[in-house]
Parts: structure tokens; C-alpha cells; sequence
């Protein structure tokens, strides 16, 4: 015996180290086993979590000898924005360039969408209805509402389109180019059901392209439409999911749109299937350069009346991000999954809870279910009871303010007294990627891969 | 009953669409005429009173575009989407239809004495359409409620992605899409059908001449089997 | 995305009057397609062993009577040109052959836009109007003629874009819609030893219809080649020398409507083109169903 123990001390064989394959790693054989034992491809909700070319990656370039920045409270620093100069009637105001992005009541609980709107109005900004209609509530919470128009038409009536303050007509959205709504069983609630025209409790399939139009040419016809409908009085908004930016916002813009909504695949979904989500469509840093040329060789970038405002989505998370989609040339930007976790989704305080759904504080993403602890993405009634409105939409309020201050923070540092004056050549790039993407050089050099030389 | 005429070729759509929107007290129990439509666009959409609009004419896409109490009569045939999501009322085309007739359509009742194109009723929601003639491809696609009534032929997949809307069908059926099928006829579908055919002008066409068709309902749930659906 | 106009004259008093009944249809197009325009005209023939080539120069001031003297004194064969602002058409016994190649040598900086008897083709940027205007296409005179307006989806704005298409003499094309699979299809004819001018999805409908009737497709066999080959969305508009056809793909997403007249057949995206067109009230006037193909012949 004891031979045999001195002999396994002396020669015991080294061992490597136990190796994940980068390729075959922990979530991948995961989804691998998932999908053996379903069946099914894999639905989650919230957008591209990949580490993507991003904002971060983009540094802004303060004053120096040959500039000087701004002083903090006396010397302004200008952040609203009017939407929708082209053809309405009443264009919009917002005293900060941070939207509320698009998200359907039946995504997301009653509460939730009145505390998006108490806290867009108590910021001075605007909310969107998502796929689904407009419900009194956030009618009612919402001093600027914006109402989706989508190829489901669930909820689409024409009473609601006048009561909107703009109509933005959904071509795709980023997490999903070239796809459609999605709704389970689970969140088929009798209001969601008889809002929608189901039944209740079935998993809703919802079609990818509008019924009655399909291309720009009959874009511009049912663009028409809208604006005769409402008399020409509110701005017409075209959401796009980020793939051909360039072509795209040039024949929304030849359609007729008024503002062109961009959104990245960093944008948020309340449901889809994850391979569109994480293989379809752009990260938003490499949209944006060319929706803005876009409207520049139209003539209708920063041109007057006639201009055609950018709001771009995907990913915006803090006033760097705002003043960095705005020095890139968007006019507005618009929040998602930032505004729900603003308002309580994912918070660490609900660990328990997301430890008995299998999943963990920061990565829960099957909003699909109904289940969300926080009350936001469900419909259950006891969970919906745990969102209080008036407190969240506090919260929310908070974090846009944050947000708008951060950015003219920058903004100052970079001598602009209007978060509008900020420009590419404010920033550099980290990476040689996130360099070509944005289109500006790579810190320390005047290299633009594609566009300049060494 | 006091009768105003529009001339398109004088008066801009816009004004024309604007008065239409105009008090419900100025409008209710008036009949419009609107002249020289000539396939323009949009002519009429955004009604919002019992107001009677007779368009002596062909008009172009979404005439009558989310109607709303009105009656619309169009003299002529009607491009794509008319009465496109409309909420009440009655539209009635003389001639033919083009694509996506009664598109997502919540309410009233359509009425097309002619041929309809494809996707005829697509996504309906709850309206009543009655076609006198044959529909095209992909009709009643994704046809969530209301009664879809054909008293000629249907094209390729009638009715894929069907939920709870209901098809009559008098002539052939080129073939049905995923999850249509046939459906016995209740004594109440009967009296349904009667009704719209004798709203339609077809009073004296038997109700027992048509096939029903609905939802085979296996599609409500996401399952790995139907995949080849999909 | 586009508007596409055709109209077939069957009425031979009313032939010398082609140009300004279909003005006012390629107008009404306008909104569809902004861009750019462009006409095919079949107008009275030349004699049986010439030839016409329409050329496009794209600047106003270029010297066309340079070019007739050249082409006479290199090619010893005469050379009729006549020209209208930044375009002429060029009458000529030379084969084809010999002439292409003769213009690709000594005047590369003109685009070929057409070869034919009867044919000519014309197409620029500008509105409708503006091109209609440079080009006289009120006083055109002929038996049938095909239209288009332009407004460019993901190919670039330029003349060469334009459509109409040609693909062999006395043959055009235009097309509403957009193709999903054109580069690949590109890449295919480029292998079978098709050439390309741009990387427009029209021109590769086009080509893949030259390409299958280079094979021995009559076009009614070319065109059903085109439906398992073509994907995507398209109603496409062909004009020969004796004939309009027009096709729409299965889904029939992309507008198309026709009106027949003893005296003419009168084909436009949208109706609004065909409005003002002679007694269009007691024309038939219909869609034309996905998938068939329709012939209309002189």
C-alpha cells in the first residue's frame, strides 16, 4: 500500500489546466443542449449582448491652447431640440435630446408605461407607443406621445392618430431588421387580446412587412396618407433597424419622412429569436456617419425648414453615449433598455427572485415569459402591483437629467454652447474598427482606415 | 338632402380631405360628389361623420383609407388598400380592387362588385368584406376576425396564418394556406352570410352555394412539429 | 422603386401623336421616381441593312459632327448622326460589331445605349420633365414605346442606371422593384461571359434574360427561367420590335395596371398616368395577375 501511495507522489503525470474552446464555449454548448432538448430556436428579449464596436471606444478631444471650453451654469449650454420642421404643422419641442424609444403595452405592464410617462414629461421629453396601440393611460401620462405605426396594425385607429403629437411609422427596429412583432401566451392578457383583436393566450405571430405597402415608392403614398388623415399637423417619423443606412435613409427622406429614426442592433426587443438578435443588422456607431450623409447629399441636414432630424437608438446609456451619437450628427437620441433599467429591470435588489428563474441580476432576458420580478416586462397582476409609477418615474426623470447634464458637461469642455455644435472632428478613436466605423482618426494619428492615408 | 361638388382638377386634394374632416354638425346627412378623381391617391380617408362621398371615378391608393361612419361609393375601380383599416361605415367599389382591399380593417363593411387583387382582407380585424367577383393570391392572410365573403374564385393560399375571421367562398379555391381549412357552416355562419349578401346587393344568391373556411387553430402555439409552417 | 410606363399604338392616325399622349403619363410618374427617366421609342425603320445606335455623351457641348467626320474617314462607310443636346442617334450600314468596337477605341467616353432598326433609347438624370424636355419626347413619332422613372434604391443615381435596359437589338427593359439576389446573379452571367456596365439589379434582370435567350429561350421560356432564378420583387416591361410583354413576380407586391383600347394598350405603375389618355372611359382597364406574362403585338 504504502509503495503504491509514494510511487503515485513521485510520478504523478502534470496535468494542463481544464480549457474552455473559445469557439465551443459554456454558452454556446449550452444553447446547443437547449435546443436538442426543445426543439425550438431560442426567444429572449433586450438586444445584441455581444461586445460590439461602441461609443466607448470613441474618445472626445476637450479644449486645449487652441480651444477653450465653457464655464459650468453662467455660460449656457443649450440642449433642446425641435423634431419635425419639414411638413407639420405643430413640430415638436423637447427640452433634452434623450427620447423615450418604442415599446408596447403588453411588453411591458400598465405600470410600466405610466412611469414612462410621468418621467418623460416630468424631463421635458417624449414617449412612444410600441406594437400593440395606445392605451388612455399613457395618453393621459404622456405630454408628448409618439404613436408606432407597425405592419401588425394591432390597436391602429385613426382616433388615436390624431390624439398623437407624431406618427412614426416602423419599418424595422435594430434588434430585428426585416422581422416582426412578437408576443407569447403568457403575456395575452384579456386587455392585450381584445386591444390587439386575438385571442387570448396564444403566441402571437405578427407579419414582417406592411400589408398594404411594400418599397419607397409606395412608402411615399402611405406617408401621404397619414399626413391627409391628420391634416398635416403632427411630424411624420420612419424607424429603421441599422443594415443599409445610407440607401435607406435616403428613400425615407424621399418618401416623405420628417425625422428618420435609426436603431442598432444594440436595440432592445421585448421578444425575438436570439440568432436574429445577435447576427442581423449593425452595431449603431457604424450606422450613423452614413445616415448623415445620407441627408447631407439630399440637402436636408441642418437645412432650415426643410430638414430631416436623426434619432438614433441602440445601446445609449449615458450622457457620453448622447454626446457622442450627437457629434456624429444625430439630432436626438432615444433609450430603451437604459429607460428600464432606470426604472428597476435586472436590479441586484431582486437576486433571489432571478436565481429562481434560473438566471441571475444583469442577464435576465426571457421577458417573453411574463415572470419579471420587477413587474416591468410581465402582465402577472401581483407582479405589475410591485412597480410603483410615481416612484419609478421619479427615477427615470433622474437618470434623463444625469444624462442631459453629462452631456453638456462635454459638450462645455469642448467650447459648444449647444450640444448641437458638437462635430466628428470632437472625437478620436480607440480602435482601428470603432476608427473606420465613425469615420474619425485613431487617437494620436490622422488615420481614417478607408478615407485617409497613414 | 344637399349635395356639394368637388372637382379635383380645380380643387387640391388637401382642401378637399380638410373639409371632410370638418364639424360632424356641418357634414352630418350631406352628400359629397367628387369629380375627376382620376387615380389620384387618398382621396377621402380620414372620414369621421355620416357623411355620403361619391367619387364618379377611378381612385388611386387607400380611398376611403381608415373610414369611420361615412358611406364612400366609388363609381369606378380602386387601387391598392381601400378602406384600409377602416373603423365604420360602408365603402363600396363599382369596379375593381387592386392588393390589400379592407387591410387590417376593424369595422363597417366593404363592398366590391368586382374582382379584388392579392391579399385581399389581409391581417382583417373585425370588418365585413364581400367581393362580387374573384380575389387574388394570399387573401384573408394573417385575417385575425370578421367575415370575408367571395362569390367568385380565390387565388393561391386563402387565408395562411389564419386566426378567427371567417371565409365564404362560392367558386374555387386555387389552394389554402398554412392552417385554413374547411369549416361546417353553424346555422349562425348561415345567417351571417345572408346578411352581408343581401347588404351587398346579392340578395337573391343562395347562401348554400358557398364553403366556409377558418382556422385549423394548430398554429396558436409555438411546437417544434410545426416547424415546416413557419 | 420605380414608375414604369408603356403604350402600343393599334390606331396608325394616331401613331404621329405617340409623344404627347404618353408626356403626360411619364409625369404622372414623378413621384415614384424623381431620379431619373428614360424612353424607349419604336418609330419607323431603317432600311433593311442599316442600323441605328443611340449615344449618350453626357456633357451638352460635345462634338457630334467630329464624330460623324472620324467615324466616315476611319471606317470608309457613311455615318448619318443626329443630335440632341447630350445624345444622337448614328445611322450606319457598318455591322454592329465593327461599329462597337470602333466607338469603345476612339470615343470611350460615350455610352452605347442602344442597338437596332427601329429602336431608340434615351435616359438621364432629372425629373421626368426635365428629361422629357431636353429630348423633345412630345414629337416623337412611332409605334410603341417604353418608360421609366427612376428613383435609385441602392445603385447610384447616374445615366447609366437609368432604365430602360437593353439586351439585344430592338429589345429594352424596365423594371419596378427591387431584386435580393442580383449580385449573385451578376457573378453567374459574368462566368457565362455576359458583360455588365453597372451594378444596377435591373440590368442584371436584363442580362439574365439576354443570357437565356443567347440559350435558345424564346422569351415567354426566358421569363419562366426567371422565376426560379429571380428573387425578389419585380413587374418588369418589355419592349421588341413588334411587341410590349410585361410580367409580375408571384408575390405582385409591385403596382401595375393596364388599359386596352381599340385604339391603343396603355400600361403604368399607377392609373393616375393613364387618366388623361383618349377615351380612356370605355378602355379595359384591369391588373395583371402575378406570375402570367402578357403580349401585346402591333
Amino acid at each position: 500500500m504504502s509503495d503504491d501511495k509514494s510511487k503515485e507522489t513521485v510520478h504523478k503525470t502534470p496535468q494542463t489546466t481544464p480549457r474552455y474552446s473559445a469557439t465551443f464555449d459554456e454558452y454556446t454548448n449550452s444553447e446547443i443542449r437547449r435546443a436538442a432538448a426543445t426543439g425550438i430556436y431560442d426567444i429572449r428579449g433586450a438586444g445584441s449582448k455581444r461586445k460590439l464596436p461602441h461609443f466607448d471606444d470613441l474618445l472626445f478631444l476637450g479644449a486645449s491652447v487652441s480651444r477653450y471650453p465653457l464655464e459650468g451654469y453662467r455660460e449656457k449650454c443649450g440642449t433642446d431640440v425641435i423634431l419635425g420642421t419639414r411638413h407639420a404643422k405643430k413640430p415638436i419641442h423637447l427640452k433634452t435630446p434623450v427620447t423615450i424609444a418604442g415599446m408596447s403595452f403588453g411588453s411591458l405592464s400598465g405600470p410600466a408605461k405610466e412611469s414612462l410617462g410621468r418621467g418623460a414629461t416630468a424631463a421635458g421629453t417624449s414617449t412612444t407607443t410600441g406594437d400593440g396601440g395606445m392605451t388612455p393611460e399613457e395618453r393621459g401620462h404622456s405630454t408628448t406621445l409618439v404613436y408606432q405605426y407597425l405592419p401588425s396594425r394591432y390597436g391602429m385607429n385613426p382616433d388615436d392618430l390624431r390624439k398623437a403629437d407624431a406618427i412614426e411609422l416602423v419599418v424595422g427596429q435594430g434588434a430585428k431588421p426585416g422581422g416582426g412583432g412578437m408576443l407569447l401566451g403568457q403575456k395575452i392578457t384579456k386587455r392585450v387580446a381584445k386591444m390587439r383583436c386575438l385571442p387570448e393566450g396564444i403566441d402571437q405571430r405578427s407579419s414582417c412587412r406592411h400589408p398594404d405597402w411594400t418599397g419607397p415608392d409606395d412608402l411615399e403614398i402611405k406617408i401621404a396618407e397619414i399626413r391627409e388623415i391628420t391634416d398635416w399637423e403632427k411630424p411624420i417619423y420612419v424607424k429603421i433597424g441599422a443594415t443599409r443606412p445610407y440607401f435607406d435613409v435616403a428613400l425615407a427622406v424621399k418618401a416623405g419622412a420628417d425625422v428618420v429614426v435609426l436603431d442598432g442592433m444594440q436595440g432592445g426587443t421585448a421578444a425575438t429569436q436570439e440568432v436574429f438578435i445577435e447576427h442581423v443588422g449593425l452595431p449603431i456607431l457604424s450606422a450613423i456617419r452614413p445616415a448623415v450623409k445620407a441627408l447631407q447629399d439630399l440637402g436636408v441636414y441642418r437645412n432650415g425648414k426643410d430638414s430631416v432630424q436623426l434619432i438614433v437608438s441602440g445601446g445609449i446609456r449615458n450622457g457620453a453615449d448622447v454626446a457622442k451619437a450627437i457629434a456624429l450628427g444625430a439630432d436626438a437620441v432615444a433609450i430603451g433598455t437604459a429607460a428600464l433599467i432606470a426604472l428597476g429591470d435586472n436590479d441586484p435588489h431582486l437576486e433571489e427572485e432571478y436565481k429562481k428563474l434560473g438566471t441571475t441580476a444583469g442577464a435576465y432576458d426571457d421577458w417573453h415569459e411574463g415572470k419579471d420580478p420587477a413587474g416591468i416586462t410581465t402582465q402577472d397582476p401581483e407582479l405589475m402591483k410591485r412597480l410603483d409609477p410615481i416612484k419609478a418615474g421619479h427615477r427615470l426623470a433622474n437618470y434623463i437629467a444625469v444624462m442631459t447634464m453629462e452631456a453638456q458637461v462635454v459638450a462645455r469642455a469642448c467650447g459648444k454652447s449647444h450640444l448641437h455644435n458638437l462635430e466628428p472632428e470632437d472625437l478620436v478613436a480607440l480602435t482601428i474598427e470603432a476608427s473606420a466605423m465613425a469615420q474619425v482618426p485613431l487617437a494620436g494619428t490622422s488615420w481614417i482606415p478607408g478615407v485617409t492615408k497613414f | 338632402m344637399e349635395t356639394l361638388k368637388f372637382d379635383l382638377d380645380a380643387k387640391p386634394l388637401r382642401e378637399v380631405n380638410q373639409f371632410l374632416h370638418g364639424d360632424a354638425s356641418t357634414l352630418d346627412g350631406k352628400s359629397i360628389v367628387i369629380e375627376n378623381p382620376n387615380g389620384a391617391h387618398n382621396i377621402a380617408v380620414g372620414l369621421k361623420a355620416d357623411v355620403h362621398v361619391t367619387i364618379k371615378g377611378h381612385a388611386g391608393y387607400y380611398a376611403a383609407g381608415m373610414n369611420q361612419l361615412a358611406k364612400v361609393t366609388i363609381e369606378g375601380s380602386a387601387g391598392s388598400g381601400v378602406a384600409e383599416n377602416m373603423m365604420s361605415g360602408v365603402v363600396h367599389v363599382k369596379g375593381f380592387a387592386s392588393n390589400a382591399a379592407a387591410a387590417t380593417a376593424n369595422g363597417g363593411l366593404l363592398i366590391i362588385d368586382g374582382d379584388a387583387g392579392l391579399r385581399t382582407a389581409i391581417a382583417l380585424k373585425g370588418a365585413d368584406v364581400v367581393v362580387g367577383g374573384s380575389v387574388g393570391s394570399f387573401s384573408a392572410f394573417m385575417a385575425q376576425a370578421g367575415n370575408f365573403v367571395i362569390l367568385g374564385d380565390a387565388g393561391e393560399g386563402l387565408g395562411d396564418s389564419i386566426y378567427e375571421a371567417k371565409i365564404f367562398v362560392r367558386g374555387k379555391v386555387k389552394s389554402l394556406g398554412a392552417d385554413c381549412e374547411e369549416k361546417t357552416t353553424s346555422p349562425e355562419d348561415r345567417k351571417i352570410l345572408a346578411d352581408l349578401l343581401a347588404k351587398s346587393g346579392h340578395k337573391d344568391v343562395n347562401p348554400d352555394s358557398f364553403k366556409q373556411y377558418g382556422s385549423a387553430r394548430t398554429l396558436y402555439h409555438f411546437h417544434v412539429d410545426n416547424a415546416g409552417a413557419y | 422603386m420605380c414608375g414604369i410606363v408603356g403604350l402600343l399604338v393599334r390606331n396608325p392616325k394616331m401613331r404621329d401623336s405617340i409623344g404627347e399622349l404618353m408626356l403626360p403619363m411619364l409625369i404622372g410618374m414623378t413621384e415614384r421616381g424623381p431620379d431619373s427617366a428614360g424612353l424607349a421609342m419604336f418609330g419607323a425603320p431603317v432600311a433593311a441593312n442599316e442600323r441605328k445606335f443611340s449615344l449618350y455623351s453626357g456633357v451638352a457641348d460635345f462634338n457630334w459632327t467630329k464624330l460623324g467626320h472620324d467615324f466616315e474617314k476611319h471606317l470608309s462607310i457613311k455615318a448619318k448622326v443626329e443630335p440632341k443636346v447630350n445624345h444622337a442617334v448614328l445611322t450606319t450600314t457598318l455591322e454592329p460589331e465593327t461599329v462597337k468596337i470602333w466607338l469603345k477605341e476612339h470615343y470611350p467616353q460615350l455610352h452605347l445605349l442602344s442597338v437596332g432598326q427601329l429602336m431608340d433609347i434615351y435616359k438621364d438624370v432629372g425629373t421626368p420633365a426635365q428629361v422629357a424636355d431636353r429630348y423633345d419626347f412630345k414629337n416623337f413619332k412611332g409605334t410603341h414605346l417604353v418608360g421609366h422613372t427612376r428613383m435609385a434604391t441602392e445603385s447610384a443615381i447616374t445615366p447609366a442606371h437609368a432604365h430602360p435596359f437593353t439586351a439585344g437589338e430592338d429589345w429594352c427593359l424596365v423594371h419596378n422593384g427591387s431584386l435580393s439576389n442580383a449580385n449573385s446573379l451578376r457573378r453567374k452571367l459574368q462566368y457565362e461571359g455576359i458583360e455588365f456596365e453597372t451594378d444596377n439589379d435591373t440590368e442584371a434582370a436584363c442580362r439574365f434574360l439576354q443570357w437565356r435567350m443567347r440559350e435558345g429561350d424564346d422569351l415567354e421560356t426566358a421569363l419562366n427561367h426567371g422565376f426560379e432564378e429571380l428573387d425578389g420583387f419585380y413587374t418588369l416591361l418589355m419592349g421588341t420590335s413588334n411587341q410590349l410583354a410585361l410580367v409580375r413576380d408571384p408575390f405582385g407586391c409591385k403596382p401595375a395596371i393596364i388599359a386596352e383600347h381599340d385604339d391603343y394598350v396603355a400600361i403604368a405603375s399607377e392609373f393616375r398616368s393613364l387618366a388623361h389618355l383618349p377615351d380612356i372611359k370605355n378602355a379595359k382597364v384591369f391588373e395583371p395577375s402575378p406570375k402570367e406574362m402578357y403580349v401585346w403585338k402591333l
